[in-house]
């Protein structure tokens, strides 16, 4: 019963479609811009079907809840953090001394902490963003399409590596790689202050310099992933209108791809920038702890926000000494709340570019 | 500047799709062709093949010859980044570089080409703008970003781009498709003067603008789906709207199609 009338319907469709074409062909000709008949609806009193309502509940309820979410962990630290701070004997923001042993003469600050979080993180950007640029730019732009999605896989991969392998790697495979090359930085360049003989041995590899370079190889795959994507959709007219005025592969990317993406890859950066600036564990096990000041070297040790909190958390059992580390967490949190801060209005500035 | 084309057994495929056959076609200089029919049937691919875009897409292929003033384009010592330097195109929907000025939009041809000497480009800057009746309207605001403008004048806004290197031959893919009536007999009209200077090519899907602005007439149409396109007759403008050799002309114009 239903077969004769499958079969007829494409029969019956084929000539009124025909006749269609006959009909549309002239109107197209007659007018550029046909205009397109839409029939009014008379205006009802608004229903609300019950299945919108529950999807706008459910989509409202998970916007409120993060940012409750958020709210609720800045409020936690700063509860956790006043008293202690309150305790402080030294200056929170100034001083480098950092000593919570004795609960009752707490003298904590975290300017090196500040200090070696941000030069790790900047370093790691440094590395991470041309990099990014290149593989993004090869795999949207160069490289064959049956290559472009393996490749991309395995840039990805690279995001699923656990942070403690990477930690590792960076402990007993490059730091020892490095040192010739750290020690012959030292040398040849030591009188400028970033390359100078540091606080720690560099023998043991257990510097900025290499926690820095571990950690751009663990934001790259962020950056490549946003920034190929924002280059990815580059309008094709856009590229066709450079390839047309006789542009080469590489000033067709420099006059629409780069100046499209633009945004996008500094705030795929930004991104990069506020993990770099949280990434804990690997940080952890490569840099060598030290007691000696940040003294501005790349082949310094020390600890960043993320890593001195982990290697205390075992001591946590005061809560006066907790709060010291709770405050310095305070100041990771607000830090990366300014680098995403700046990162949007960076992106809101090229929004006419879009 | 201004010279001929002459398309040879023009065979174009996508991949293992064959998308036009055997097309043969002589473009004179200082002329306006236009090519007519139904969609699919070939006719921007045709015209893509002109100045090498249509290898462009992946898989795309060509086969015969394309000759400007006697030489292959798709010679094998043809640097097709020259070809397009020499031959422009202008494209159905207007597509200014969003992140450049107005100024800095009709000169990209030239910048790409090496001029840096900036009074040079101040005044090809003018002198294509004029061309295309957009100066007066923008000599203002040259420094604001050209996707201000509205649709018809950033369509202009590509053809001052496109005229600024001095083509020897200008691509028109359905320039207007995308505009309004008094847009469209602005373009039109700058067709029509741009003629004087310039040989040009034209698709359309509209047969008042092909009997409007071209000397002579290509109609292209394709026997079935998955069949080839084919250039079924080409002749004087008044010749193909008045008196077609082919039946399928007489059809499509008259809009008996099919």
């Amino acid at each position: 019963m239903n077969d004769p009338v499958v079969a007829k319907r494409p029969a019956g469709s084929g000539d009124p479609g025909a006749a269609r074409g006959v009909a549309a062909a002239p109107t197209a000709s007659e007018a550029p811009i046909p205009p397109t008949p839409e029939a009014p609806e008379t205006p009802k009193a608004p229903h609300v079907r019950p299945g919108d309502r529950i999807f706008r509940g459910l989509a409202t309820g998970s916007g409120v809840f993060i940012v409750v979410l958020i709210g609720a962990i800045g409020l936690f630290l700063i509860l956790q953090a006043i008293p202690s701070l309150g305790l402080d004997q030294i200056n929170f923001l100034t001083s480098r001394e950092w000593n919570t042993s004795d609960p009752a003469n707490l003298r904590f600050g975290i300017l090196d902490l500040l200090l070696v979080t941000v030069i790790v993180s900047i370093l790691a950007l440094l590395i991470a963003m041309p990099i990014a640029l290149g593989i993004a730019l090869f795999l949207t732009q160069y490289a064959p399409r049956n290559l472009a999605r393996p490749f991309a896989y395995v840039v990805d991969l690279l995001a699923a590596v656990p942070s403690i392998v990477f930690g590792l790697w960076g402990l007993f495979v490059l730091g020892p790689v490095l040192y010739p090359f750290s020690e012959w930085l030292i040398d040849t360049l030591g009188w400028i202050p970033i390359f100078a003989k540091g606080n720690v041995n560099v023998q043991l590899g257990g510097t900025i310099f290499t926690a820095g370079i571990v950690v751009a190889v663990m934001i790259l795959p962020i950056i490549t992933a946003v920034s190929r994507e924002v280059f990815d959709r580059t309008p094709r007219m856009h590229i066709e209108g450079a390839i047309a005025l006789g542009a080469t592969k590489w000033e067709v990317v420099r006059t629409t791809v780069l100046p499209f993406g633009k945004a996008g890859y500094v705030s795929a950066s930004m991104l990069g920038l506020g993990r770099a600036l949280g990434e804990t564990i690997a940080v952890m096990i490569i840099l060598s702890t030290t007691s000696a000041a940040f003294g501005w070297s790349l082949f310094d040790g020390g600890a960043t926000f993320a890593s001195k909190i982990a290697l205390a958390a075992p001591e946590f059992n005061d809560t006066r000494s907790a709060g010291a580390y709770i405050a310095a967490g305070l100041v990771l949190f607000v830090l990366t709340f300014v680098v995403n801060a700046i990162a949007r209005s960076i992106v809101a500035g090229h929004k006419e570019y879009e | 500047m201004a010279k001929r084309l002459d398309i040879k057994d023009l065979n174009l495929f996508y991949g293992k799709f064959h998308a036009v056959e055997n097309v043969s076609l002589a473009v004179p200089p200082k002329n306006v062709t236009a090519f007519i029919g139904p969609s699919g049937c070939g006719k921007s691919t045709v015209l893509r093949s002109l100045n090498r875009m249509h290898e462009v897409a992946p898989g795309a292929r060509v086969e015969g010859k394309v000759l400007l003033d006697g030489e292959d384009i798709y010679a094998s010592t043809v640097d097709p980044v020259e070809v397009r330097r020499t031959i422009g195109m202008v494209f159905q929907r207007p597509n200014p570089f969003p992140t450049m000025s107005i100024r800095d939009n009709v000169v990209a041809g030239l910048r790409l080409a090496g001029v840096k000497d900036k009074k040079k480009l101040d005044e090809v800057a003018e002198r294509s703008l004029r061309g295309a009746n957009l100066w007066n309207e923008v000599k203002d605001r040259l420094d604001k970003p050209g996707g201000g403008l509205s649709g018809g004048q950033q369509q202009r806004l590509c053809i001052a781009r496109a005229i600024a290197v001095q083509p020897d031959v200008l691509l028109m893919d359905e320039p207007c498709s995308a505009l309004d009536p008094i847009s469209t007999l602005a373009i039109e009209d700058l067709i029509t003067e741009l003629k004087k200077e310039y040989t040009i090519v034209i698709v359309t899907h509209n047969m008042q603008q092909a009997a409007r602005v071209s000397d002579q007439t290509a109609f292209f149409n394709l026997l079935g789906v998955g069949q080839p396109g084919q250039l079924i007759e080409v002749d004087d403008t008044e010749k193909i709207f008045s008196n077609p050799g082919q039946k399928a002309t007489e059809d499509y114009i008259s809009g008996r199609f099919g």
